[in-house]
């Protein structure tokens, strides 16, 4: 009897050391096990801000489109549902949870996508939205995590009153808008279309070509490099005055904005 | 791999010695509550479906629903420690009572005094509710107490600072622990306690439900009430959550410079001064009545109804008549209404603060 139970013991303590190891395995993988071509790899998208050839800063004037010099103190936004391009044009769609990323311009380390995992092979693009979808902007709180969780990760990109996240949240000043503002503008930009009526739907779509294949596998980690121009909220298809609307966040207007940076990412290179 | 499995192996009669340890505490705990209960215990009654309700909208998990975790989301309900000075609870708007409303106030009234600009809705039956507020702006259940949380006019505090009170607190990350299995407190942990609590207000007890299940009858006057109620307004107050969580207007605000309801979220044109149809269960209770509490008495409401109503913009087109109602047609109805309130909810030891 007592030694019955003491092999269920073992059975059940080996059973939980296999589970273990089982998950440890999973992160081990390309560190320590001899590489073979099918094994997955890794790749790096980098957002740098930049305002044409030049690196953008938080606090600096910029001159924008419509002539005004705008300052900004405060430039984030959320990238997510990213998919690789093959080169055979189907798509490696990366796990959606894995990757939804809060991009902050006083944070450098944000501006650094990580992804594992990724099938080897060629890949000629990648396709992703800016901003949150849907789905997880109605999903149960136990859902959101990490950049999503409204207390933490997504500080101050959640609004409390309207179900949704902030995409692209925008602050500076400007010196033509009134003084009875601070002279400071704010866009909050969201809004994912409505869930069961259907509203405004800021997500915008991105697809970047690299105007080549890149190879990724576990012996090759490319680092695929983008210019993000936070003036070009201000710029095509509408030239924007800022002293006109200094503030916009869930509103018709908001469309005005997102339609502007839909290309604000764009291509550089690859290292 | 290998690496792992000698590990295991030294560990192996650690593991051995933890699960024994785990199986006295189990035995322990039993012998406990054996021991302590002499009259057979009344079962945790957790989240349930009336049979005459239609199937429930929110995604919110009820399933992990337990004594632990509905104790710490009471306690959390009623706990003043969630405002910025530690004044104002849920509890302190969301009255038992009063079907969990603000008893006499039109407008919110929280933090330092100040008002909002809404009257506070009863919390009943939510996890029926497809979304929340008067304007429907959030969806998930346990979402909704970030607003009052947040809301510089009502708790005004942050969650993260909530978080930091809660763990310095004497009691809390024991909760936690019973409640979640470790003690790691987290605002998403706070929120869903208070979720697992509200989900469990369920009204279904009133004479009307008694009623729909065979085991009472209206009387006379309740009946023409019912009856008239069934012609002019079930449309909008659908049974049996006497909602059809639309949202329309009803012809009581004319101006929108306050309060847009509906076009805040929808930003459709037409959609100005549209709010939610409120369910009407327990509104015996829940005086002053529509989103900005102007209406005192149930005979006001009525008295809109057949004679207050104006042609203003965005009115519902079933309103345009008016409701043709004499003053004993009001009275059968507000008799009706009143077959909806239900007492063992609003008296229901499981929810009250003491
Ligand atoms: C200062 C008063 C006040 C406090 C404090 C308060 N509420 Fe409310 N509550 C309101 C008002 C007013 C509304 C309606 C607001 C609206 O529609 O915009 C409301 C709405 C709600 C609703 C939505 C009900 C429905 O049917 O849509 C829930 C749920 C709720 N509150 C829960 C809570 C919780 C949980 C807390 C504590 C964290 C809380 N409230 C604290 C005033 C308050
Ligand atoms: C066209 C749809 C419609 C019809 C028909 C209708 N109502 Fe309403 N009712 C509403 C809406 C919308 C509100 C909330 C309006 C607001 O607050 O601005 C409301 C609010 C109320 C309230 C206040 C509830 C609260 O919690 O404050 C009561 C009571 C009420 N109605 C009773 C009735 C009765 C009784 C009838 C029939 C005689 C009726 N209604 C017919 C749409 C309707």
């Amino acid at each position: 009897m007592k030694k019955e139970f003491k092999n269920i013991f073992q059975i059940l303590v080996i059973a939980l050391a296999l589970s273990i190891t089982a998950c440890k395995k999973k992160d081990d993988n390309h560190n320590h096990d001899t590489p073979t071509p099918q094994q997955p790899g890794e790749t790096e998208i980098h957002l740098e801000n930049r305002i044409g050839n030049l690196k953008f800063y938080l606090n600096e004037s910029y001159v924008n489109e419509n002539g005004d010099s705008v300052k900004f103190t405060m430039f984030n936004y959320y990238v997510s549902n990213f998919e690789f391009i093959k080169e055979d044009g189907s798509s490696y769609v990366v796990p959606k949870d894995s990757c939804y990323f809060l991009v902050k311009a006083n944070d450098m380390e944000s501006q650094e996508l990580h992804f594992k995992n990724i099938p080897a092979g060629k890949y000629k693009g990648v396709r992703f939205i800016i901003g949150v979808d849907s789905l997880k902007s109605a999903a149960p709180l136990e859902q959101r995590t990490g950049v999503l969780d409204p207390a933490t990760g997504a500080q101050g990109m959640y609004w409390s009153w309207n179900t949704g996240y902030i995409f692209v949240k925008a602050e500076g000043t400007c010196p033509g808008i009134p003084d009875s503002l601070q002279n400071k503008f704010k866009y909050h930009i969201g809004l994912f279309g409505g869930y069961s009526t259907p509203t405004i739907n800021n997500i915008k779509k991105v697809e970047l070509l690299f105007g080549q294949n890149i190879e990724i596998k576990s012996t090759k980690k490319p680092n695929i490099h983008c210019y993000v121009n936070p003036l070009e909220m201000f710029k095509t298809p509408t030239t924007f005055d800022v002293k006109a609307q200094p503030v916009i966040m869930a509103s018709p207007a908001s469309k005005t904005i997102a339609d502007n940076y839909a290309d604000m990412i764009k291509f550089d290179h690859i290292h | 791999m290998k690496k792992n499995h000698k590990a295991i192996c030294i560990n192996h009669t650690l593991f051995k010695g933890v699960v024994v340890f785990f199986l006295i505490l189990i035995w322990g705990c039993k012998k406990e509550t054996q021991n302590e209960t002499p009259n057979p215990p009344v079962p945790f009654q957790g989240f349930y479906q009336p049979e005459h309700f239609p199937s429930s909208e929110q995604p919110f998990d009820v399933s992990k629903i337990n004594e632990k975790s509905f104790a710490l989301g009471k306690r959390l309900f009623y706990d003043p420690i969630l405002s910025r000075d530690s004044t104002i609870s849920c509890g302190s708007c969301h009255i038992q009572a009063s079907a969990f409303t603000q008893h006499g106030h039109d407008v919110s009234h929280g933090i330092d005094d100040l008002l909002g600009r809404r009257n506070a809705l009863p919390i009943q039956n939510l996890m029926w509710q497809k979304n929340f507020l008067w304007d429907g702006g959030i969806l998930n259940l346990e979402l909704v107490a970030i607003n009052a949380i947040t809301s510089p006019v009502e708790m005004d505090e942050s969650l993260l600072n909530i978080v930091e009170k809660l763990k310095r607190s004497k009691v809390y990350p024991q909760m936690f622990k019973e409640a979640f299995g470790n003690e790691e407190i987290t605002s998403t942990k706070m929120l869903v306690a208070l979720g697992y609590f509200m989900a469990l207000f369920i009204s279904d007890k009133s004479k009307y439900d008694e009623v729909k299940r065979g085991k009472a009858q209206f009387t006379e006057q309740e009946q023409r009430g019912y009856n008239l109620f069934k012609q002019h307004c079930e449309t909008c107050h659908k049974e049996p959550l006497f909602t059809d969580q639309s949202f329309r207007n009803n012809g009581v605000q004319h101006f929108f410079t306050i309060d847009k309801g509906r076009y805040e979220i929808s930003l459709i044109s037409g959609d100005e001064g549209k709010f939610k149809v409120p369910s009407l269960r327990n509104i015996e209770f829940t005086a002053p009545f529509m989103h900005d509490g102007r209406f005192p008495s149930l005979m006001d409401v009525l008295n809109h109804y057949s004679d207050g109503i104006q042609n203003y913009t965005n009115l519902d087109p079933l309103l345009i008549n008016k409701i043709p109602l004499n003053s004993q047609e009001k009275q059968d109805i507000i008799s009706f209404l009143k077959t909806l309130s239900d007492f063992t909810f609003i008296r229901d030891k499981r929810f009250s603060e003491f």
